[in-house]
């Protein structure tokens, strides 16, 4: 395909800004729109559940970019009218208002939404956290006080917990592991992060799943474990993990499963791209479909297609890297922190809760992670896991990689 | 061009020093960003560019202008 005239992105969030982005810093300078389905403009997802949760930061600090740098990328912004369909043969886009929008290369970066518990819909002192709206509620409802708990002790679950817990609020932790990010972080370093929560005053009511809620006056009154136990609850957080959104792309020919499947060039069909949490491409270094959701893929995904749409033809093959900031840990992960893993902490003390480890498998290193560390993670990624053979062959599977979602 | 970088916001995941590292590094007690150059060369803008829009935090800011 020659260099398209112009290029839509649909989805106005990290993926999608940093599309247009890359674009422009490739020299594309043809049109490019953004067409979001929410009012504002690109804002960030990370803080939401650390310093706007918490309200170290007011909502507006959580915005991706000034005003004068949007002015200056030179982009069309159609906010608030959600895509409805995809033609990828005239590669248009049909929206909610009726709007028809056409371009030579159109890009998917229409991210993922929260899963829900069966009874949640419609029910208050229930939430999920995605959105700057989310996040607005759920604080106005910590502000109120009284009994927390969050369902699910994955990264999303966990974070929230702890930045509950900072405001001083009774918060439980509730969900099927043995310790929170288990899958994530191993059983070394998820029972640290363990103990910080339970020294921190987190309830942690691990190793059942919850089976649903219990709700009085249409209010939300607990969460109902597995084993018959009910916790009470006047307000609880769902954090079960994200589906991708692309319901508005059935029928349109485009294969769907568990995201928009792609080619190792993030391509889905003849100049139609998929970038971000919606993405399942083929990782050639894995040899397998992954799907990511973290906030560097969200750029680095979005700097290879914009490659690949100005004639670049490179296959993306990252590195995966997440973060994540409970109480006063910083965790940096690099790689995959695969389970079973030979774990070695190389620098500090885990009984100081500073320090950095490797992960190996059949004696290679697979991941690397630092606790309050990053700068060291950082050099011991670059020292270790420079090849992106690391990720290759039997050491792990796109499953283990994709275990470290939001 | 000149870069200024908000230290509040830095998660100190390292992605500016991976791609600039004449111009970005970190400090060894808690990874936030340094600055090691704040108007760097014309050879160095692109990388610049780039670290500032791969930042996962929005953490660093450029003014072409000046
Ligand atoms: C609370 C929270 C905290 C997080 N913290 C971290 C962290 O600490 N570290 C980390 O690495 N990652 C973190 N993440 C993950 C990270 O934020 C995501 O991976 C990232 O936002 C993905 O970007 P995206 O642009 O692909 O998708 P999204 O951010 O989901 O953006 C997709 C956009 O498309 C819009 N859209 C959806 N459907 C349509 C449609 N039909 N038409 C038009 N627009 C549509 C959506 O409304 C949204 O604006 C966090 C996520 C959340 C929710
Ligand atoms: S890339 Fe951004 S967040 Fe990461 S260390 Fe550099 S300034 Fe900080």
């Amino acid at each position: 395909m020659s260099t398209p005239s112009d290029v839509l992105v649909v989805g106005a969030s990290a993926a999608g800004l940093s599309t247009a982005e890359a674009l422009r810093r490739k020299g594309f300078s043809g049109g490019i729109t953004l067409l979001g389905d929410e009012p504002h403009l690109p804002y960030d997802r990370p803080p939401l559940s650390k310093q706007v949760l918490s309200g170290a930061w007011e909502p507006d600090r959580a915005r991706l970019r000034t005003p004068e740098a949007l002015d200056a990328l030179d982009v069309r912004f159609v906010l608030g009218d959600p895509a409805s369909s995809l033609d990828p043969a005239t590669r248009s886009v049909g929206t909610a208002s009726g709007a028809v929008l056409r371009a030579d290369a159109v890009v998917l970066a229409t991210g993922a939404r929260p899963r829900t518990v069966a009874g949640q819909a419609g029910l208050g002192g229930v939430h999920v956290l995605r959105t700057l709206g989310d996040a607005s509620a759920l604080r106005a409802d910590l502000l109120g006080g009284g009994r927390v708990v969050v369902v699910g002790d994955g990264v999303l679950g966990a974070e929230v917990a702890a930045t509950a817990r900072g405001a001083e609020l009774d918060v439980t932790l509730a969900g099927p592991q043995r310790a929170p990010l288990a899958a994530q972080l191993g059983p070394l370093v998820s029972g640290v992060l363990g103990e910080l929560h339970a020294q921190r005053g987190v309830n942690l009511r691990l190793g059942t799943a919850v089976r649903g809620l219990t709700a009085r006056d249409g209010r939300v009154s607990g969460v109902r474990l597995d084993s018959g136990e009910v916790l009470p609850a006047d307000v609880v957080v769902v954090a079960l993990g994200a589906i991708p959104n692309t319901d508005w792309l059935i029928g349109s020919g485009l294969r769907l499963d568990d995201g928009v499947v792609c080619d190792a060039r993030c391509r889905a069909a003849d100049g139609i791209y998929a970038v971000g949490d919606v993405a399942r491409w083929y990782h050639e270094g894995l040899g397998a479909l992954v799907r990511l959701e973290n906030r560097t893929n969200a750029t680095e995904q979005a700097a290879a297609v914009a490659g690949d749409v100005v004639g670049g033809e490179r296959s993306y093959v990252p590195v995966p890297y997440f973060w994540t900031d409970q109480f006063d840990a910083k965790l940096q992960v690099h790689g995959v922190l695969a389970p079973g893993a030979e774990v070695s902490v190389v620098e500090g003390d885990v009984a100081a809760r500073r320090f950095a480890a490797l992960y190996e498998r059949d004696g290679e290193v697979v991941g690397v992670l630092g606790w309050n560390m990053p700068k060291q993670a950082r050099q011991l990624r670059q020292k270790h896991l420079v090849e992106l053979r690391d990720l290759t062959g039997s050491h792990v599977t796109a499953t283990e990689v994709e275990k470290a979602d939001f | 061009m000149k870069i200024t970088v908000d230290e509040d916001r830095c998660c100190a995941g390292g992605s500016c020093v991976l791609t600039a590292p004449d111009v970005f590094d970190q400090r060894d007690e808690d990874g936030v960003v340094l600055l090691l150059d704040p108007e760097p060369a014309g050879h160095l803008h692109d990388a610049v560019r780039e670290a500032a829009e791969v930042c996962p935090s929005a953490a660093i800011t450029l003014s072409e202008a000046g």
